[in-house]
């Protein structure tokens, strides 16, 4: 290398690395499996067909799905970057879609740590049963005390404040370990606590009167369903959401593999992991409905919800009716904690690389200074009687309108305009077990983006023909559409802010070594 | 549980963890390659 930069005297800090592909897996599988796999898929396989949804999601999850993991993967692993850094060494005008994705995890960082504090609160009302026999009036009016309207307020409850505020100084603790002390070790103890807690819940749900109603309502196919198009829409935006990818988390932890590892071997055990765990919630969580609609004496359709009502009416109701309830309750709760944490701190760790890249900041002072960032953001705006609005506005419009939306640039920038496919195919390709041919890139540069115009342009026609739930104009307007624009000037802001002079963008001797080997290899 | 229900049980869980464990069988039959890893090389290359 020549330049200025390489007469320094101290070459800059080797990129940390997971130790082991295990650990990488166990990582993946930890940001992966989410909320949305406990409290959406079974609502939504249930919704679109029952069983009969198992054939569109199979087919979401082989074309799309794993897919723009594979994409994801190569990008960071080729690039062995944060998403904006990444990206800007993949193609100088492909760095915003980095910034786009880190500004998205931003947002989403400081409300899903909102739900975390919530479900941690709900570990000890277990016990209690501090609901008593009104969940949802609890949950809303004296739990979070939900203002009568949207609006922006800093009346602060304290019951959500600092359960939230341990979350975060947890979560931080974990950036400040960095990639082997910090997330892989989090990660080996919660992910494995976590399936083990979640079976156990399993194994419980099934031995309740009702349980098998609740099956039969799940598993039992409506095979019509799969004549509509908005079921086949339902499973990809599911797989989509429920993967982790096209945001930047995938690309982030895949920086941080070793050179030769296996990405298309590893990556079919993340998603088939993930996907087993939906399974499993699905047969847990409807058990317990049927259950609980056995006890309520309706039917199994009455009581099935997703999301918060899920999570915060319909589970309290059966920990209160069913045997050893405060035992299921800490098992439910606590799984949705643990589950929570991992996802977060991959969020996260999306912002940190990419500040600790372009500032050319150490690990502890660049996730120190971003994680406080967002925990007072976080704790700012959401512990407070108007939060649950916020929370779901901006949930909603990020969803539509930073992930998918981005995701689809994403895709067809690379794919269309930039032609980088071929490229990342042969990365794939050169140390991988699953090779990846022609039917990569076209599904890639094809299915993918297909999928994903028809879930933007349809959450773009739902949400602009009503003002979303009704909401006040000015609120939907400044924290929904207001939100997802800003994301994107922003974006295009910190592109145009240079790189630090300590940055690896201009100074990684470790990467320019690997980047002369490998194309060593291809010449030989 | 229903006969059909069942069997769409028996089917989503044979494929979806049938599919796991194909592909962990798959990442055990390669290992991980110990010897070319970065750290490996001499700081002048």
């Amino acid at each position: 290398m020549s330049g200025p930069s390489s007469s320094r005297s101290a070459a800059p800090a080797k990129r940390e690395t997971f130790s082991t592909r295990r650990l990488f897996i166990l990582s993946a599988i930890g940001s992966a499996v989410g909320l949305g796999n406990i409290w959406r898929f079974p609502y939504i396989a249930y919704d679109n067909g029952g069983g009969a949804f198992l054939i569109p999601y199979l087919v979401a999850l082989l074309t799309a799905g794993i897919p723009l993991l594979f994409l994801d993967y190569a990008v960071g692993h080729k690039f062995r970057g944060s998403a904006p850094l990444a990206y800007r060494r993949l193609h100088r005008v492909a760095e915003p879609l980095g910034w786009w994705q880190v500004l998205v995890c931003f947002v989403i960082a400081a409300y899903y740590a909102v739900i975390i504090a919530w479900s941690l609160m709900y570990t000890i009302f277990s016990f209690t049963e501090a609901w008593g026999d009104d969940a949802e009036g609890y949950f809303f009016g004296t739990f979070l005390n939900v203002a009568e309207a949207p609006g922006i307020g800093f009346n602060f409850v304290p019951s959500v404040f600092f359960p939230l505020l341990l979350i975060w100084t947890a979560v931080i603790i974990i950036m400040v370990a960095g990639i082997r002390k910090g997330i892989s070790r989090a990660n080996s103890v919660l992910l494995p606590l976590l399936v083990v807690m979640f079976l156990l819940l399993v194994v419980q749900s099934l031995f309740l009167p009702g349980a098998a109603e609740g099956l039969n309502a799940f598993f039992t196919p409506d095979w019509a369903a799969l004549a509509d198009p908005s079921v086949w829409a339902a499973a990809y935006g599911h797989i989509f959401f429920s993967l982790s990818v096209g945001y930047g988390i995938m690309v982030t932890y895949s920086s941080y593999l070793k050179r030769r590892t296996d990405l298309t071997g590893s990556g079919m055990v993340v998603a088939f992991s993930n996907s087993g765990f939906e399974i499993l919630a699905g047969i847990g969580v409807f058990a317990a409905l049927g259950f609980m609609a056995q006890a309520a004496g309706t039917g199994v359709n009455d009581v099935v919800t997703q999301g918060i009502g899920l999570a915060f009416v319909a589970f309290p109701t059966i920990v209160s009716q069913a045997p050893f309830g405060a035992v299921m309750g800490v098992l439910f709760f606590g799984s949705l904690v643990f589950a929570g944490v991992t996802s977060l701190i991959s969020v996260l760790e999306v912002i940190v690389a990419a500040v600790q890249d372009k500032l050319g900041w150490a690990r502890i002072k660049a996730s120190i200074v971003v994680s406080g960032l967002v925990a007072a953001v976080s704790l700012a705006l959401f512990p407070t009687a108007t939060g649950l609005y916020l929370l779901d506005t901006s949930d909603a419009f990020v969803n539509s309108f930073g992930i998918t939306l981005g995701a689809l640039v994403t895709v067809v920038v690379l794919a269309w305009f930039l032609r980088k496919l071929p490229l990342l195919s042969a990365h794939l390709n050169r140390i991988s077990t699953i090779k990846m041919r022609r039917a990569w890139m076209v599904l890639v540069a094809g299915v993918v983006p297909l999928a994903l115009i028809y879930m933007v342009s349809s959450e773009f026609i739902s949400k602009i023909s009503t003002t979303y739930e009704g909401y006040p104009e000015w609120f939907v307007g400044l924290f929904g559409w207001g939100m997802a624009g800003g994301l994107v000037v922003l974006a295009l802001v910190l592109t145009f802010i240079p790189w630090s002079g300590r940055s690896k963008a201009h100074h990684d001797p470790e990467y320019q070594s690997m980047v002369d080997e490998e194309s060593e290899e291809t010449a030989r | 549980m229903t006969p059909i229900a069942i069997t769409m049980m028996i089917i989503a869980i044979l494929t979806v963890w049938g599919g796991l464990a194909l592909a962990l069988l798959n990442l055990k039959r390669h290992p991980e390659d110990e010897g070319a890893l970065p750290e490996e090389h001499a700081p002048e290359l």
